[in-house]
């Protein structure tokens, strides 16, 4: 695992991701880089934040050193407030209930279609990747998605293979159009920067860099032609309260790498 | 391979299960003979989810009569579908994800037989799973949802949206799936068959109320008296239930809520064989630990007593 200044990329992630989040928001999350991210949102600036998880549980309170591996074990139900089964925590989001579902992805394209399903063609995949799991789900129904992945220039890719979970599918209003009539991905965040979404074309923008990376850095990390805001910030690295909460939860550090 | 008419038609489902006994009367058996039940060619659902509360005693005694043509579905499928593929059981897969989890990688198994097009692997999201057997679960041929559209899965699997009749806008046409038979492994039960499930229920209500066929291992076997007294935890009712075994560990070395945790290590181990000896690897660990144990015990002669003791009480401690 790379690290920047002593910070893994899933520390950086998991950071980054946690200022996306508010307080008295609902979050359906996976595990590793956004299950930190919630976690650390809710020890930091957002203790009313809840968490929903695809294995059907809601409000859990993870214990330090045992976060899970799945989003179906017992370790992720650890004092969770309800457990309402798989097909019910996801019809809390179709309802509308979920603000912001966390997913990453092996293939992102320039309106944020992510592919986890197929490298290659359909019919004969060079790679048979695991498939979508809750993705889809989640990129279908919450009402902002964001994105948290390394970002590498086979990751950030021309065209995907297969659209697994939909961003803005051919941007414009496309998704609208497809009969998606909510939600859509708000914000990539990566291990170089913070990418949106320019308003109308939905062609992915770079909005914010981390400390010490640039412009071409980014761009040379992403197969696409990107976008670029009109004033691109720089995000305020990490602090050490973050790592320290970060370390404490993971001290073996199994998932912060 | 497509999908046979009775795992689309809710007609054809619900007249299969007019035709049988929806019998109070007491289910208990043993695996081989609940097994019995699973022919050739059948779609068999798998209860549990991933490695949690799988039906393993079942999987094993099923695979043991060396079944062929099924298709198998699971929401997230773990290594239990390898061995079906390993095994030759299985000529479709149907499932939202496969694999075991995020620390052992991609499946290689999967990748051979999928990548090699010998057995399909039909993917829906996991909602659209979910959903498929709520729908027949509810006897009604599809459930309206948002999920799935616009994506590529809607293309793969050949789904169709429909129409809002009130408000015209459209929406996936989630298609009923109807299985013929379901698999699913329970904390307790009386001999009845009524099933009492603790903590997270997955989706095993679902897909007992979908199949045709439903065969469920217990941890333990109560007494009418102990399920009357909390009917508010029971899932299944016993006129659901076709056959009942008492199978204590039954998911192990997967979890099981509150009574055992499972064994990361063992899984590490299945996955170095695999990584080690390809699809021969997986064929050995069968050997091991499906075909070579002829009963249930025999299986749980192969993990030392203090192990399993060790699981039981990090589950303990997990739900305290």
């Amino acid at each position: 695992m790379s690290s920047t200044g002593g910070v893994t990329d899933n520390e950086l992630l998991a950071v980054m991701g946690a200022r996306q989040l508010r307080d008295h928001q609902t979050v359906f999350t996976g595990v590793g880089a956004p299950m930190m991210a919630a976690v650390l949102a809710q020890r930091l600036h957002a203790p009313r934040l809840t968490m929903v998880i695809e294995g059907g549980i809601v409000g859990p309170q993870w214990r330090p050193g045992w976060l899970p591996i799945s989003t179906n074990e017992m370790r992720t139900a650890y004092r969770a407030q309800m457990l309402p089964g798989i097909t019910d925590a996801f019809l809390l989001a179709q309802r509308g209930f979920l603000d912001i579902g966390f997913i990453g992805g092996a293939q992102i394209d320039r309106f944020g279609n992510v592919n986890t399903s197929f490298i290659g063609p359909v019919a004969r995949p060079k790679v048979r990747l695991p498939g979508s799991g809750g993705a889809n789900d989640i990129a279908s129904l919450c009402r902002e998605v964001i994105i948290l992945t390394a970002h590498e220039p086979r990751r950030f890719s021309d065209a995907v293979d297969f659209v697994t979970s939909p961003g803005w599918l051919r941007g414009g209003d496309s998704r609208r159009r497809s009969g998606l009539l909510f939600g859509g991905v708000a914000r990539v965040v990566t291990t170089l920067g913070i990418l949106g979404f320019e308003p109308v074309s939905r062609r992915m923008r770079l909005e914010a860099l981390h400390p010490g990376v640039t412009v071409e850095a980014v761009r040379a990390h992403t197969a696409f032609d990107l976008a670029v805001a009109d004033r691109v910030e720089t995000t305020t690295p990490p602090s050490d309260d973050e790592l320290q909460i970060l370390r404490e939860l993971d001290p073996e550090r199994r998932f912060i790498g | 391979m497509s999908p046979r008419l009775s795992e689309l038609d809710f007609r054809v489902a619900r007249q299969r299960l007019e035709a049988k006994p929806k019998s109070a009367g007491p289910k208990l058996c043993t695996v081989e003979d609940a097994v019995a039940r699973i022919h050739d060619g059948d779609h068999v659902a798998l209860g549990g989810i991933l490695f949690s509360r799988t039906p393993l005693a079942l999987i094993r005694g099923m695979l043991r009569r060396r079944p062929k043509h099924l298709t198998i579905s699971r929401n997230l499928m773990c290594y239990e579908g390898e061995w079906c593929m390993v095994a030759g059981a299985v000529d479709r897969v149907v499932t939202s994800w496969m694999g075991i989890g995020l620390p052992w990688g991609l499946s290689r198994i999967m990748r051979e037989y999928a990548e090699s097009g010998r057995i399909p692997v039909e993917e829906w999201s996991h909602l659209a799973l979910g959903l498929r057997y709520r729908a027949a679960a509810m006897g009604v041929p599809f459930l309206p949802s948002l999920t799935m559209i616009g994506s590529d899965l809607m293309r793969l699997s050949e789904s169709e949206t429909v129409t809002c009749p009130y408000t015209g806008e459209t929406l996936h046409a989630v298609p009923a799936l109807f299985p013929d038979v379901a698999l699913i492994h329970v904390h307790r039960a009386d001999r009845f068959g009524n099933c009492q499930i603790d903590g997270y229920r997955h989706m095993d209500a679902d897909i007992a109320l979908a199949a045709a066929t439903v065969l469920v291992t217990a941890e333990q076997i109560v007494s009418e008296d102990e399920i009357r007294r909390h009917p508010d935890r029971t899932v299944i009712p016993g006129f659901v239930i076709d056959a009942l075994v008492h199978a204590p560990y039954g998911a192990y070395p997967h979890e099981c809520y509150g009574l055992y945790d499972s064994e990361p290590d063992h899984f590490t181990e299945y996955v170095a064989g695999i990584r080690d000896g390809g699809p021969d690897g997986a064929a050995r660990y069968l050997n091991r630990y499906v075909y070579d144990p002829a009963t249930h015990a025999d299986y749980l002669a192969l993990f030392p007593e203090a192990r399993r003791a060790d699981a039981a009480r990090r589950a303990r401690e997990l739900v305290s």
